[in-house]
């Protein structure tokens, strides 16, 4: 029964100083603001391989997404003959779900996975320690970069997967099922309101990429410096990232849209 | 031995529940190349770390030109830190620049100087470790000895009083030994500075140290001139220097009784 | 030190990442209603608004002039009052306005048709002068914040069933 207790207290410490190694790790990355003329070059470094790098994925399953959501869409409005609301179904579970959820999803994939992983590898190769000992503050060279590259990629990324996924929506429904054009387009801005989702999707990919890029960078910087640690710390962020994505959702579609 | 560079006083340090320093004592003279060796698993490499400031000591004090490391603030100890640095194991050059760029970094990083001054500088010390002709590879194209000469430039890219060197000749090649042993050595006596040297290659170090400290069983059993270590009455000592397999370092790990566990049912943490 | 290639492919990336936020603000959402965003409010009560929302298309003869931008009840007489934010482009609605609750089909969302009823001109003195000879009253526009009297509520279709088995008994 003690062994019990003690376990117990043991993975509550061990819980809350991970918390707190996170949290004083975000700080670092927050409040350091590196200068301008030796932090821009570092952070479109990170943008480049953060956001330019994740871009076809994120092109490609758009535009899939987009016509999938198109032909069941069609299907299932036709037998009320309601074809011409496709327009707005499409980009509505675009503009207020899928695009930020799945972007999300696939970030935490591509990005998040290689920053830990390149974290936890100059962690095991001595690249962090001896920054340090350059009197290099690895939190203002490493992390900060890739953590506001990440803030900045991610909703640049959503909004082209919800774009694109529109136009694929567009390819399949107007010039494959022959729904009107002027119709397709016309409803959907008679539905779609800039402020309520545009703006409230925007907000929600600014959540998942704060916690995404949190993680990944938090589980790299954090990881066992060995293959096996780096492997499991890679796994994690992208569980606990995809997961977190979806807990977040779910939350923040009750407070934006159930009114 | 008038002035040390670096003082260690009575640090105790503990990793878990395991003790790896108990109240361990002794000074690093300047200018000079002063060896730290020990069996593998003593704890070295934590010693560099503790010097380093990367790590506290639980007791105990360190200091670092009469300035004490563990109770610096972080700005004070990145002061510090341009003063020291450190060859680590793996070189840990930055895989992502070229050598050029990884010698350069420092001082892109700590100074204002223009590009050109930074070049002279870079092939300056990248000649010392004669390698000036790699300037333009990537650390993935260099050898391990290549590697470990460029990290050295790099380390003396801005001058440090002292130089730290963790295992510089693990796993080399005879001849590459050599080049590092010689490296060590000019540089030292080039740039006026300080070296400390953690290493278990004996005959290596024997021959360029000035200094030598022996570290086992939580602490420091043997500290003098290499040849007051060769004469040195603890068996002890003698058996590292000698590498003898059996001596008061046991070969075996503890474990126990042979007959008793080769006879005995499996114990608990094995095969489950 | 980043080559020029990285930066041009994140200027790229970045520029990519713009451009679809214009298309979705133009295109999808049609951020406002009009070319000029400007507009005014007109006030309507109805008995009944049925399922009419905030963010409803106000219509004039099915083109899209305002939307729906409040609706409240009044606090005396406890009927739905809506407020109808309109397009400053379409400013001389008479008094004589009268606003509909329609649906579009039978399983569309309901909005508010603005029948003008007669045109207020406001050229000027011409009309004036007619109107004097006709010996008419001159009709009022509406201005920002005005009531229009003239409403008919949403129907409901609980209550046409009711009235049409009412008339049947009746019969």
């Amino acid at each position: 029964m003690i062994g019990f207790w003690q376990k117990l207290g043991k993975a509550t410490l061990a819980r809350f100083s991970s918390i707190g190694r996170a949290t004083a790790l975000l700080i670092g990355a927050l409040f350091n603001v590196p200068n301008i003329k030796k932090g821009t070059p570092l952070l479109i470094k990170q943008l480049y391989s953060v956001g330019f790098l994740s871009l076809i994925i994120i092109v490609v399953s758009g535009l899939f997404i987009g016509m999938v959501l198109a032909l069941q869409g069609y299907t299932v409005l036709q037998g009320y003959g309601a074809e011409g609301s496709l327009g707005p179904l499409v980009a509505l579970s675009l503009l207020r779900e899928l695009g930020p959820v799945v972007t999300g999803l696939l970030f935490a994939g591509r990005a998040g996975s290689a920053l830990t992983a390149e974290i936890g590898l100059m962690k095991a190769t001595e690249q962090l320690s001896s920054l340090e000992m350059m009197a290099v503050d690895p939190l203002k060279r490493i992390i900060a970069p890739r953590f506001w590259a990440g803030m900045i990629s991610m909703p640049l990324l959503a909004l082209i997967f919800s774009a694109v996924g529109i136009l694929g929506a567009h390819l399949v429904g107007v010039d494959w099922l022959g729904v009107d054009t002027g119709s397709f387009w016309s409803i959907m801005q008679a539905q779609v309101s800039f402020e309520k989702d545009i703006l409230n999707g925007i907000v929600k990919t600014l959540v998942f990429a704060f916690v995404i890029t949190w993680i990944a960078l938090y589980r790299g910087y954090d990881c066992i410096p060995t293959s096996e640690g780096i492997s499991e710390a890679t796994t994690k962020t992208v569980v606990q990232s995809s997961l977190a994505v979806l807990g977040f959702d779910f939350v923040l579609t009750a407070v934006m849209f159930s009114s | 031995m008038s002035q040390n560079i670096v003082e260690i006083k009575d640090v105790t340090f503990t990793r878990g529940d395991r003790v790896i320093y108990q109240n361990m004592s002794f000074n690093v003279p300047a200018g000079k190349i002063t060896a730290i060796m020990g069996p593998s698993g003593i704890g070295k490499t934590t010693m560099l770390r503790l010097i380093g400031g990367q790590l506290k000591p639980d007791t105990g004090d360190i200091l670092f030109e009469k300035n004490s490391i563990p109770q610096m603030s972080r700005k004070a100890l990145y002061q510090a830190r341009k003063k020291m640095s450190m060859l680590f194991q793996s070189g840990a050059l930055f895989t992502d620049m070229s050598v050029f760029d990884n010698v350069a970094f420092p001082i892109r990083e700590h100074t204002q100087l223009n590009e050109d001054l930074i070049r002279i500088i870079v092939l300056l010390k990248l000649e010392l470790v004669g390698l000036r002709g790699a300037k333009n590879l990537m650390p993935s194209e260099l050898s391990g000895g290549m590697a470990r000469r460029a990290a050295l430039a790099r380390s003396i890219a801005l001058d440090p009083e002292l130089i730290m060197y963790d295992e510089p000749f693990a796993g080399q090649d005879p001849i590459s030994m050599g080049v590092l042993v010689k490296l060590i050595k000019s540089l030292n006596n080039a740039l006026n500075i300080s070296s400390l040297i953690v290493t278990h290659d004996v005959t290596e170090v024997m021959t360029i140290a000035d200094h030598v400290i022996i570290l086992a069983d939580k602490g420091v059993i043997g500290e003098g001139t290499p040849q007051e270590m060769l004469e040195h009455s603890s068996p002890l000592v003698q058996q590292f220097l000698q590498g003898l397999s059996d001596g008061p370092v046991p070969f075996h790990f503890e474990a126990k009784n042979y007959i008793e566990d080769l006879f005995t049912n499996q114990s608990a943490g094995e095969f489950q | 030190m980043v080559s020029r290639k990285i930066e041009i492919l994140v200027g790229f990336f970045v520029s990519l990442g713009i451009l679809a936020l214009i298309m979705l603000a133009l295109n999808v959402a049609n951020a406002g209603i009009g070319a000029n965003g400007e507009t005014y409010i007109l006030k309507a009560k109805f008995e009944n608004i049925g399922s009419l929302k905030i963010r409803s298309p106000i219509k004039v003869g099915g083109v899209v002039v305002g939307r729906v931008a409040k609706i409240a009840l009044d606090k005396n007489d406890y009927l739905p009052v809506v407020d109808m934010e309109i397009s400053t482009d379409y400013s001389h609605f008479s008094e004589t306005t009268a606003v509909n609750i329609l649906t579009s089909g039978i399983l569309g969302e309901q909005y508010l048709g603005l029948n003008p009823g007669v045109l207020v001109n406001n050229a000027g003195t011409d009309d004036d002068e007619l109107n004097d000879l006709f010996g008419q009253e001159e009709l009022k526009l509406l201005a920002d914040g005005d009531f229009i009297t003239d409403t008919k509520s949403a129907l409901v279709l609980e209550e046409l069933i009711g009235q049409f088995l009412f008339n049947q008994g009746g019969e």
